[in-house]
């Protein structure tokens, strides 16, 4: 009996392989395209950033090694100096920026994008309207909008100076886009304003999965809605929203398109996409840019890593 | 305790009429079940009641206290939801004790009322639980659970067995009859479209069609002394034969009605005569069909020893005193102007 049993099993064995092998010819025209647009390229700026590679010569590039990660000499005197992506202040100057930009930014869209939805999510006449409506900034492509803004926030003309300079708010015109100190300020508000809706909308989604029996019941216990809301409503929604914060603090951390238009060349709001392309287009160093590349890629993965990692701790301890 | 009174209670939806001037009391301590086909307007009565929905006219009232403009936690009511409405990310005990934590009731109290009902429901080994983690039979206990530790004076269940297997339904029916013996103060409303349900469990059951009150009265009143045609053939499974045309004309009335299980099978006297066209076999019950010529088979309960073959001729016999007779309106005639009549 043990016999024939190890004889029907190459049976089994060989449907597996036929679904295997069609499996892998289902999968295989979408890894084909993943690795042309996805991979190679990757793989090829990571390449380029151990290079000496030059715009104008793209294919003469020698290995060099981390030199352009970071690098150290030594004098005689014994003064020892660092080079390199590592070692270059604006670097960090970068990083800072970007991830100031993604936590607050984030942070703030969560909250109001949440607000919004809540409102939504209520009955009420015109519900259809308003929610048509609130779309319209994510659906105005980055471009028209950063413009639009920057005439909004123009120094001479723009609508903001005049309205706070007629309340009485600000007594002197501020140019907000050119100024260090509010660059940032500029970027957050119009980044918030265009992303908020969709944020709203990912949070619509997760709310209007709870079952409205679920608030019907608190209501009869005479809950308070406060209460409610953090013990009911938000643990409920808590896993759309860890989607919908996911996805905007990649697109945070890639932030690139709004501040190229809005503040180009303003340090304080320089992130890293914006100093890596500064590198590799504007400045020649391509090998250098792709360095940098390569680090934002890497930090944006760790990211991501950490932030599943922490989501599966979280839900295996609810599970228990 | 609560006499609950509903005074010419009417809900709209827009232009809908979903209640039209409903009035009805509901004595303290009994078991109220509405019933009705879907879309009549009993969970939307029950809504009214527990005041998740708005009163559009007329008055509600538990002791003689209006409650049209309370909300629905000074109601003093407890409701039973038929998806269990059972917060997913909490554990059974959280559940239980998620509504008592605000109405003022000290931690060690709570503790106890919330382990007294989780007793009562042998759920006692549950606490700790996650809802997902439980059969549908014990989600529906711990709804329950969740209603009893509130201590209500209006204890509120809607279509509460619906979402279980059969065999289920009946031992949460039987759950819930035990639960109604033990509590006997608490009034309790139970909405189901299921008539053995209301047959089972109902101290007096309300029958709605179409946002009005077609009858109320006890299951025995409604068994015997239907009040129109629609009562008639709501009430009682498998459902009242109805006779029309020919054979209604020979006993003075528009409709009659007559029940399988007053129908005998009579070979020398039997009146109603036709070819066996199906049969059931329930083990306890034989069904048997019988082609009459009119457009619905007649049904005839029988013993579950007997057997007939399919396509037999049998003739059969009502027993006279459960002749139901409608006129053409669907309400019943009296026996007396029956008696006047022949």
């Amino acid at each position: 009996m043990f016999k024939k049993h190890i004889l029907t099993t190459p049976e089994v064995s060989s449907l597996q392989r036929q679904k295997l092998r069609a499996a892998f010819w289902f999968l295989a025209p979408m890894l084909l395209v993943l690795f042309c647009v996805a991979a190679w390229p990757l793989l090829r700026s990571i390449y380029f950033s151990f290079t000496n590679t030059s715009l104008t010569n793209l294919y003469g590039g020698e290995w060099v090694g981390f030199k352009n990660y970071l690098t150290w000499k030594t004098f005689s005197s014994g003064r020892t100096i660092y080079s390199g992506t590592l070692a270059d202040p604006a670097w960090w100057n970068a990083v800072w920026n970007t991830v100031r930009f993604a936590v607050v930014s984030v942070s703030l869209e969560t909250i109001i994008g949440l607000m919004v939805a809540l409102v939504l999510n209520a009955e009420f006449k015109g519900r259809g309207l308003v929610r048509a409506a609130i779309l319209i900034p994510w659906a105005i492509p980055t471009i028209v909008s950063a413009k639009m803004w920057a005439w909004m926030f123009n120094d001479q003309f723009g609508i903001i100076n005049d309205m706070l300079l007629s309340v009485g708010l600000i007594d002197h015109k501020i140019a907000w886009t050119a100024n260090l100190d509010t660059a940032m300020l500029s970027v957050l508000i119009v980044d918030i304003w265009k992303t908020t809706p969709f944020m709203a909308l990912l949070c619509l989604a997760g709310l209007q999965m709870i079952p409205r029996d679920m608030y019907e019941s608190a209501k009869i216990d005479g809950v308070h809605p406060i209460k409610v809301f953090f013990q009911v409503t938000l643990p409920l929604v808590k896993p759309a929203l860890m989607v919908a914060v996911i996805f905007r603090t990649l697109d945070a951390l890639r932030m690139f398109d709004l501040i190229y238009v809005l503040t180009p060349n303003s340090k304080a709001t320089k992130t890293m996409s914006i100093l890596s392309r500064e590198n590799l287009i504007e400045f020649d160093k391509f090998a250098y840019g792709s360095a940098q590349s390569t680090l934002l890629f890497a930090i944006i993965a760790i990211f991501v890593a950490l932030y599943i990692w922490l989501g599966k701790l979280d839900l295996s301890g609810e599970k228990s | 305790m609560a006499k609950i009174e509903l005074k010419n209670l009417s809900k709209t939806f827009g232009s809908t009429d979903v209640i039209r001037g409903v009035d009805l009391t509901i004595n303290a301590g009994e078991l109220m079940v509405f019933v009705g086909p879907s879309g009549c307007g009993k969970s939307t009565l029950l809504r009214l009641i527990c005041g998740l929905e708005d009163i559009t006219s007329g008055e509600l009232l538990f002791d003689g206290v209006s409650m049209n403009d309370k909300v629905p936690s000074e109601r003093g009511i407890a409701m039973v939801f038929q998806s269990y409405a059972l917060y997913p990310h909490m554990s059974v005990y959280k559940n239980m004790a998620f509504g008592l934590k605000l109405a003022n009731v000290s931690p060690q109290e709570m503790k106890n009322r919330v382990l007294e009902a989780a007793k009562m429901l042998q759920i006692d080994h549950l606490l700790e639980r996650l809802p997902k983690q439980l059969s549908g039979g014990q989600r529906q206990r711990v709804a329950i659970g969740r209603a009893i530790v509130r201590d209500p004076r209006v204890f509120l269940f809607d279509e509460p067995l619906s979402n279980l297997d059969a065999s289920l339904r009946v031992d949460t029916r039987l759950e819930i009859a035990k639960l109604h013996h033990k509590m006997k103060d608490t009034t309790m409303i139970y909405v189901t479209h299921d008539q053995v349900e209301a047959m089972t469990l109902a101290d007096r059951i309300c029958v709605l069609r179409d946002g009005n009150i077609e009858q109320v009265g006890t299951p025995e009143e409604l068994y015997s002394h239907p009040k129109s045609l629609f009562v008639a053939g709501f009430i009682g499974s498998p459902k009242m034969n109805f006779l029309t045309g020919n054979i209604a004309e020979q006993h003075y009335c528009h409709t009659l009605g007559i029940r399988p299980e007053h129908l005998v099978v009579d070979q020398q006297n039997g009146i109603w005569s036709g070819e066996v066209v199906h049969t059931e076999n329930l083990g306890s019950d034989f069904f048997v069909f019988i082609d009459l010529g009119t457009s619905e088979p007649l049904v005839v309960r029988l013993d579950g020893q007997e057997r007939i073959q399919l396509g037999s001729r049998l003739r059969v016999r009502p027993l006279e005193k459960h002749l139901h007779r409608f006129d053409n309106h669907g309400l019943p005639i009296p026996s007396k102007s029956y008696q006047e009549a022949i």
